[in-house]
């Protein structure tokens, strides 16, 4: 399908982008990479007055490793990242994640806020971001700025905490620990799908905490305790997501893979201690 | 700049390595405006969401979904859609390999994936069966497995290497 009509405004500056929201608030939306907003435009699911392209925002374009985090601005594709050496050893959760996200097609497109603006249950870059514990930087007008803990940042399905007014203008990843190592997977009908369910693990020697993206409405994590309890405990979790039956697998088989998925991340060998 | 929904606006791009303009209002896909201002019509039309791949196409040099971008947005860049593959009606060595393994299928799809492959191969060009089925999978196609395609690519990438060495074979034994 085509889209329906829009104003199109290309802006260069943060502050366009911000004063253009805080004019338009509902009827604007912002544009960036369009891997996901581009799709529900030609789909018409979302019929927005204005479309606001930040790709052209250098301010936005800035990748920057301070202060215990990697901050992610609004308009950095996800190739950027993929591209960065450094990933494995400042993010290494995210640099094991990327791969799974689509295509290389539309990772060279595709932005790292767009996906944690679009809050696809089965993404992986929310997941990464809600199981690291990272923030979500909201600004608006008048210097207004706030910053949104991750797992308080995602409220449902395609649901978040931003305000119509407010641009995510950076995402922040906490930097991987000393003793910590990460672990991904995921389970697709096919490479590059969504997620059946994709599962992000913080693991060491004081515990371990688990991300599940795919299942619940948004991604959940959590701490697990490693040892006995580890069963009863993932089974607890795999049943408190509210699986649902779809085209794709059934809820049994989602909870299933919580379970086992979840306990053969945690218990296998560790391939190279990442820090 | 700010585009009203109602008009069409100007559109100065480089495809093919040639200066081309058109004109589009904010709403048309670049697919569209690709085929129907510019008459590159190698460029399918597929799905429209992203996921079968038809209409990829390099945006200054990147494969990208040229249905998941706004004609309007490619203003000022370089555009390579498939037309810019054959010189002097002759095809490129991907072309050519693609014919003689069928990998063009029933061409639909064909000139996407090509699109996809340039990008592919130079980012790296010593892929394994494995590397190219991940790459393949930014793309559907309902004629037939993957095999033709696979095979082609592969062909390719060595006889690329091949041609490399040799000529650094050649340039090393000039030195001497």
């Amino acid at each position: 399908m085509k889209p329906a009509s829009f104003d199109y405004v290309r802006v260069s500056s943060k502050r366009e982008v911000l004063q253009l929201l805080h004019e338009h608030g509902e009827d604007a939306r912002v544009l960036a990479g369009g891997q996901s907003l581009m799709a529900t435009l030609n789909m018409r699911l979302t019929q927005p007055k204005l479309v606001i392209d930040i790709n052209r925002v250098e301010e936005l374009r800035s990748i920057r490793n301070e202060r215990g985090h990697l901050a992610v601005g609004a308009a950095v594709r996800q190739v950027e990242l993929t591209d960065r050496t450094e990933l494995a050893t400042e993010v290494p959760l995210l640099a094991q994640a990327l791969p799974w996200i689509g295509h290389f097609q539309t990772r060279n497109r595709g932005t790292v806020c767009g996906s944690v603006a679009h809050a696809d249950p089965s993404a992986e870059i929310p997941l990464c971001l809600v199981t690291l514990g990272g923030t979500v930087v909201l600004e608006s007008l008048k210097g207004k700025r706030r910053e949104v803990p991750a797992a308080d940042f995602f409220q449902g399905l395609l649901t978040t905490a931003r305000q119509p007014r407010e641009l995510i203008s950076e995402v922040r990843f906490p930097l991987a620990q000393d003793g910590t190592e990460y672990r991904f997977r995921e389970i697709a009908m096919r490479h590059g799908d969504f997620a059946l369910v994709a599962l992000a693990l913080c693991l060491s020697d004081h515990g371990a905490r688990l991300g599940v993206g795919g299942v619940a409405d948004r991604p959940v994590a959590q701490p697990l305790p490693l040892g006995d309890a580890l069963p009863d405990t993932l089974n607890t979790l795999a049943w408190s997501l509210g699986a649902q039956d779809d085209i794709h697998a059934s809820a049994a088989y989602r909870r299933q893979l919580v379970r086992e998925l979840g306990r053969r991340l945690i218990e296998e060998p560790s391939h190279a201690r990442t820090r | 700049m700010h585009a009203p929904a109602d008009q069409r606006f100007p559109i100065e791009l480089r495809l093919n390595g040639e200066s081309r303009r058109g004109s589009a209002e904010p709403r048309m896909q670049l697919c569209d405006f690709l085929r129907h201002e510019l008459g590159a019509t190698g460029v399918h039309v597929g799905c429209e969401h992203g996921v079968c791949g038809a209409c990829t196409v390099l945006v200054d040099g990147v494969a990208s979904r040229s249905c998941l971008m706004l004609a309007v947005q490619a203003d000022g860049r370089r555009i390579d859609t498939v037309e810019s593959l054959a010189r002097d009606d002759v095809m490129n060595d991907l072309q050519q390999a693609f014919r003689r393994h069928h990998a063009l299928q029933c061409g639909f799809c064909t000139s996407g994936i090509l699109m996809s492959c340039v990008e592919f191969l130079q980012r790296g060009p010593a892929p394994d069966e494995a590397q190219v089925r991940d790459m393949l999978s930014g793309h559907l196609c309902r004629c037939t497995g993957y095999t033709g395609i696979v095979r082609a690519v592969l062909e390719v990438a060595k006889q690329r290497r091949e041609g490399e060495s040799q000529q650094q074979a050649l340039e090393n034994h000039n030195d001497v």
